[in-house]
């Protein structure tokens, strides 16, 4: 019997016959996450439907020394679920059970496989929801929103899944089962659920996760204003915030991201350069003045025509077409690379205009969609892959524009995480002691680099160990492979 | 380690990093929780603070990190201290990035200079401890927060950057300065509340608010903790913003308030606080503060439930429990000797209990009452304010369940040789 024979058996074992995918052809399905450009085929793949059947299943990769991804919905934009190839996969989408319901203190307690969308139909009934809701809420789970610190449209007002996160069970890389942060507020401790949110799978497994429900407002209202430039439209959002007002969403798309929007899904957006989507909510009386103010505002910058939703179904309109924006480039261009970078708010002109100038001269197009209110963009680089050397001078732009958004003082990720995309930008924004320092925090956590190795950072890395000792020579540091940390 | 033992280090070796006037021998008033150090430096730049830093780790010194000092006391005695490295002249506002909503800000600056930069533009960093001359690097090593995070969250929602000096002297920064940003761990939140254990906090970057336009209060007199828990309730699970949700019980008596601080703009407060008078009026006697009145009553209201020597106690609970925690505080309080104050930033679930009167064995056996029923469910029982000998009686934290291992991993990968505030944290860290 072979080692992975072996290991199919144990992995059978555990979660019966069902819970492990180890044909060569169906391990197809589970290659890529939402960024498909990049694929690996694991060794085998599980399907746990316990926190029990996780916790002994990297007990088994822990005591075997085998890397292991934890993959949710595998919607993903950065190969963050990319699966290892000598490693298992291990998908949470069977865990989908909603545990708990606590109304008066505004909590719900959810497995990882559960819908992110799945949390707010729940709390709906109560006048609840849950806050952070990225494009892909339909279908992404909530594990893998811990995983990547998820935000969305409404996030510039209320936050990311961190805020929302309030406590988390997790299986240590080593097989250990842990309880972090609680229901309560203010835990006494490190903030370890604040450690791990965000952590890219590279911490662990959450099995059963604390959420924090907002109540519903009394007031949404959303406008759509059309404008001649994206920096008119850019203009308007700067003032807006500066008069005081935070919008619960304010988003931009341009001329081509616009264009396949309608090709798409048929928003019947005005025909403009830039459309910026407000939304407003809270108290009526309140949102009812700051609307007219937001309204007052476009003008103001130029607006040529803007449309106020009058009900739910035109809402849903205005936001259909930015909700597919990145799906319907395929509408227009064969192939595209979609980015992530932030900039402070206040350099967007800037930013759009070098933009624009490295799509001229790498003779590319570029559209733009972004949540212009925290100066997260997403510029699509189009391209055909089927043209000799496109593809790499896509890629090469799309780099370029992140290296931008750094020197203007921003980030190289907003919400869609480093993952396997992005590891090698890592040291554009941190430095060598940034990154080591980091790394302190995953020893703590994964000293023997078993869960998602050789993701988010640069270079692998071992952890030496903290007691003395005799140490164990790594087959990759021998082999010069990786640096002793 | 005593003072003799550490010889090897002199006030000379440090002022030769920092300067003549900013490095010496400590005083009787530099304890921490009882424990005098030898020296205290002031370095006046990240590069000072690294190098300070370095060299109490080659000479293996225990460092205690200081901002104002204004919660110096708060955790466990430490087992040794040998160094005071104090930010007081880390004290510049880097940047206001008006326009950005962010500022960046080095760790001695004081939050209430930091609000007066701020407010010409309007803005505000929104975190309002109740100690005023507290610096930001302090207010974060502690989380300390107060009534606003109701609405704006803790330290952890609106730290959106970090620099710190770990204990070998490496500098090193988490985060940026833009508020959507998902590159690399959050070491931000890792140092949140971390108390000067895992290293020193020199720089921090910060969401800011803008400032309300107008304000309204509304107080709701209540009869009894059950009165107290439904007004919150329903304040709660209303469609209202409100600021701040504040409980205060000045006796053991049934009664108190339940106060309400709604922000935004003219209109909208005074309809807020309409609909805060109909939904609050079957649970207790409410009314809108005009005038003079409302600072009066906040004043008043926001003060600490305890006094210089009292005990101060932080009771971490799910807000639906408001109501028990009230009755057990005073129970277990009357049942020991001891009297207690109450306050509390009721729709977050945190209670301030002041103890006073009655003798030290009162005031641990009420903290350990308070610790098996509260702790044994969902919520911990702090003490940020006590005796040395108090806390030599009841641990300052209380119990941290199954997570305390990968904590002292974590400490042992940041700190391996523990000389960061040693004893001082959860657990013994």
């Amino acid at each position: 019997m072979s080692d992975r024979e072996r290991l199919i058996e144990r992995m059978k074992s555990i979660m019966g016959p069902k819970g492990v995918v180890s044909d060569h052809e169906q391990l197809r399905t589970y290659e890529c996450d939402g960024l498909m450009n990049f694929r690996v085929r694991p060794t085998l793949v599980v399907l746990p439907e316990t926190a029990e059947h996780v916790q002994r299943a990297v007990q088994v990769c822990h005591d075997e020394g085998i890397p292991f991804v934890a993959r949710g919905s595998g919607t993903g934009l950065s190969g963050g679920a990319l699966p290892h190839e000598q490693g298992v996969l291990i998908v949470l989408a069977r865990m989908r059970e909603i545990l708990e319901v606590d109304i008066p203190n505004q909590r719900v307690v959810v497995e990882p496989g559960v819908i992110n969308l799945k949390v707010t139909q729940e709390v709906a009934p109560e006048g609840y929801y849950f806050a952070p809701d990225p494009s892909s809420q339909l279908v992404c789970s909530i594990g893998g929103n811990v995983a990547e610190n998820s935000g969305g449209a409404h996030c510039l007002k209320y936050g990311f899944t961190t805020n929302h996160v309030t406590a988390l069970e997790v299986v240590l890389p080593n097989g250990e089962m842990v309880n972090l942060g609680s229901k309560s507020p203010d835990p006494p401790g490190y903030d370890l659920v604040g450690a791990f949110v965000g952590s890219e799978g590279t911490l662990g497994i959450a099995t059963k996760i604390t959420l924090r429900i907002v109540r519903q407002p009394e007031t949404v209202q959303t406008l759509l204003a059309a404008f001649p430039s994206p920096d008119d439209a850019g203009g308007a959002v700067s003032d807006i915030i500066a008069a005081g007002t935070v919008p619960a969403a304010a988003e931009i798309m341009d001329s081509l991201a616009i264009e396949a929007a309608e090709a798409a899904v048929h928003p019947g957006y005005p025909d403009a350069d830039a459309i910026l989507i407000v939304e407003l909510d809270g108290p009526a009386a309140e949102v009812e003045h700051q609307f007219d103010e937001v309204v007052r505002i476009c003008e103001e910058n130029n607006s040529t025509e803007i449309r106020i939703a009058e009900d739910d179904a035109q809402r849903a309109l205005f936001w259909k077409g930015r909700k597919a924006a990145f799906a319907a480039v395929g509408r227009i261009s064969p192939d595209y690379f979609v980015q992530d970078g932030v900039i402070p708010r206040t350099a967007l002109p800037e930013v759009l205009r070098k933009i624009k100038q490295m799509s001229d001269q790498h003779g590319l197009r570029v559209a733009n969609v972004f949540h212009a209110g925290d100066g997260n963009l997403h510029p699509l680089v189009l391209y055909n892959g089927n043209v000799e050397g496109e593809a790499e001078r896509a890629e090469e732009l799309a780099g370029e524009i992140l290296v931008l958004c750094v020197e203007l003082g921003g980030s190289i990720t907003g919400e869609h995480g480093v993952g396997e995309e992005k590891k090698h930008y890592m040291p554009k924004m941190f430095s060598e002691d940034d990154l080591n320092t980091m790394q302190l925090l995953r020893c703590a956590f994964d000293p023997h680099a078993l869960s998602n190795p050789e993701k988010v950072f640069p270079t692998p890395r071992l952890c030496g160990e903290v007691r003395p000792g005799p140490r164990r020579i790594h087959p990759v540091e021998k082999a010069g492979l990786a640096q002793v940390f | 380690m005593s003072v003799s033992e550490v010889v090897q280090v002199s006030v000379e070796d440090l002022k030769n990093i920092v300067g003549e006037e900013h490095a010496r021998e400590a005083k009787e008033s530099d304890a921490v929780d009882g424990v005098t150090p030898s020296f205290v430096v002031e370095p006046g730049t990240v590069e000072e603070a690294s190098a300070v830093m370095k060299l109490a780790h080659e000479k293996g010194l225990r460092v205690t990190p200081r901002g104002s000092g204004t919660k110096i006391g708060w955790g466990n005695p430490p087992s040794e201290v040998d160094l005071v490295v104090s930010t007081a002249r880390l004290n510049k506002i880097l940047e206001h990035a008006a326009g950005d909503l962010v500022a960046r800000v080095e760790a001695g600056v004081k939050l209430e200079d930091l609000q007066k930069e701020l407010s010409g533009a309007n803005q505000m960093l929104a975190l309002d401890p109740p100690e005023a001359s507290a610096t930001v690097g302090g207010i974060v090593a502690a989380n300390a927060s107060g009534p606003r995070r109701l609405r704006y969250g803790t330290v952890r929602d609106l730290l959106i950057g970090i620099t710190v000096v770990l204990p070998n002297g490496t500098v090193a920064k988490a985060g940026g300065k833009v508020v959507k940003n998902v590159a690399g761990y959050d070491l931000g939140k890792l140092f949140t509340g971390s108390l000067g254990t895992l290293g020193l906090i020199v720089e921090t970057t910060w969401r800011l608010h803008p400032v309300a336009a107008a304000s309204r209060t509304v107080v709701v007199e209540v009869e009894s903790p059950a009165a107290a828990g439904a007004t919150v309730q329903s304040l709660m699970h209303s469609t209202l913003v409100p600021t701040m949700i504040e409980v205060n019980r000045p006796g053991s008596d049934g009664g108190g308030t339940v106060a309400v601080l709604i922000e935004g703009i003219g209109p909208g407060v005074m309809a807020q606080a309409v609909s805060a008078l109909e939904i609050t009026r079957h649970h207790g006697t409410p009314r809108v503060l005009e005038g003079r009145e409302v600072e009066t009553f906040w004043d008043d209201a926001l003060k600490s439930p305890w006094d210089g020597d009292g005990v101060g106690l932080k009771v971490n609970a799910l807000p639906a429990e408001l109501p028990n925690v009230l009755e057990l505080v005073s129970d277990a309080a009357g049942r020991n000797g001891v009297t207690s104050r109450v306050t509390g930033h009721a729709a977050t679930g945190v209670t301030l209990v002041g103890l006073s009167g009655g003798d030290e064995e009162g005031q641990a056996a009420t903290v350990q009452e308070l610790r098996d029923i509260v702790g044994s469910g969902e919520g911990s029982v702090v003490v940020v304010q006590g005796s040395p000998e108090l806390k030599r009686k009841v641990d300052a934290w209380g119990p941290v369940g199954d997570a305390l291992t990968l904590m002292r991993r974590v400490k042992g990968r940041f700190d391996p040789g523990g000389l960061m505030n040693p004893g001082r944290f959860v657990g013994g860290i």
